[in-house]
């Protein structure tokens, strides 16, 4: 991802589109969207993915979150026909350094995150995949996912002391 | 920048991130997002257990063409969405919902204003402007009701909320919002169904508010 964002560099997104496009597929056609039209939504993801490489940012997020968040708005995007208001982007300093063992934070919190879900208990797992995949509204998750998601989430401990570290660098 | 007492649901931040919250809310919500550290955080950590169920979803094979048919499309020209920023005390997905239109104030009555960003049956989003000491009449909800101050601050029977605090109100709630004294308060307020209040007049007045 970093060199199709630095160096545009098309055998990365080759290998990033042999990597997420099926399972983008398979993401999409369970909300019940036929095969073709499925991936319909994969080429518009993937194209923005190519276009909005700039703004991804691996202090932050994982690959795999940020392409998560791009989805969704793209396929709610086209079937409702408007655009998902998104929070402003994070103005960071030109220049600042990246910080190797914040990178590894992200990754390894997403390993975390992958232990926590594998240990939940199936239908508890299958409520969170409902939430996650757009099934359920704000009082359905509160009520019916609320002890699993806590669960997961507290394996996600850094996301603050991320950004306090982010904006620490950020100009006054 | 003050510290922000009042936040986004959790819940309400997982709805965010799969996109199933209505729009009128999702402006509030990115809003508040725009101006909370906490929930910028939270936001991102329920962005990555989404991308967990993605990476873990069943792969579908792709039609061999899809590829070529990407790739093809990498170097034509496009037109970059455009990047609303904050704009005084407007965050950028309220300049969003605006759409490059500048603010419009209708008056409400005794100094009360408002603009309608959007309004659909599954509900409303609009700004009011309170005047310092005014009190926006009694109602309770058929819905839930998010409103994030902007400017100055308010207090009701729950407490008191500053600039980038998120008031959510539902239907057990029966409040009066008053306008603390100083500065005006401007509010971004969204419903999930239409306001009940409890005087009469203003119920004879909401189709025409359409509050």
């Amino acid at each position: 991802m970093i060199a199709v964002r630095d160096t545009r560099d098309r055998s990365a997104f080759v290998k990033l589109f042999d990597h997420f496009a099926p399972r983008l597929k398979g993401f999409v056609m369970r909300s019940g969207v036929s095969s073709h039209q499925a991936e319909e939504i994969v080429q518009d993801v993937m194209l923005t993915i190519w276009r909005r490489a700039s703004t991804f940012d691996p202090h932050r997020a994982q690959v795999s979150a940020w392409i998560y968040q791009i989805a969704r708005n793209r396929q709610i995007d086209i079937a409702r026909k408007e655009n998902r208001p998104m929070p402003e982007e994070l103005k960071e300093e030109p220049g600042s350094a990246s910080d190797a063992s914040q990178i590894l934070g992200v990754e390894q919190e997403s390993v975390y995150l992958k232990q926590a879900l594998a240990k939940l208990a199936p239908e508890q797992r299958e409520m969170i995949e409902k939430a996650y995949l757009g099934e359920l509204t704000h009082q359905e998750i509160s009520a019916q996912t609320g002890l699993a998601l806590g669960t997961v989430k507290s394996r996600i401990r850094l996301g603050l002391e991320r950004l306090k570290h982010e904006l620490k660098d950020l100009k006054p | 920048m003050r510290v922000i007492t009042h936040h986004t649901p959790d819940a309400m931040l997982a709805a965010y991130a799969a996109g199933n919250l209505p729009y009128a809310f999702a402006v509030v919500v990115a809003s508040h997002v725009s101006l909370c550290e906490q929930c910028r955080a939270a936001l991102e950590a329920h962005q990555m257990i989404g991308g967990v169920v993605l990476e873990e979803t069943g792969a579908v094979g792709v039609s061999a063409a899809l590829k070529d048919d990407i790739l093809a499309q990498l170097d034509a020209p496009f037109t970059p969405e455009p990047v609303f920023e904050r704009t005084g005390a407007y965050p950028g997905p309220v300049m969003e919902a605006l759409k490059g239109r500048p603010i419009r104030w209708k008056t409400l009555g005794m100094g009360v204003r408002q603009d309608i960003l959007s309004a659909d049956r599954n509900g409303s989003v609009r700004l009011l402007y309170i005047p310092p000491g005014q009190a926006v009449p009694d109602h309770g909800h058929n819905g839930v009701e998010l409103t994030l101050v902007l400017q100055g601050s308010f207090q009701d029977e729950t407490g008191r909320f500053g600039v980038g605090d998120l008031e959510v109100a539902d239907e057990a709630l029966e409040h009066t919002p008053i306008a603390v004294e100083g500065e005006a308060c401007i509010c971004l307020a969204a419903t999930d169904g239409s306001l009940k209040f409890r005087a009469l007049m203003p119920r004879l007045l909401q189709p025409i508010f359409r509050i």
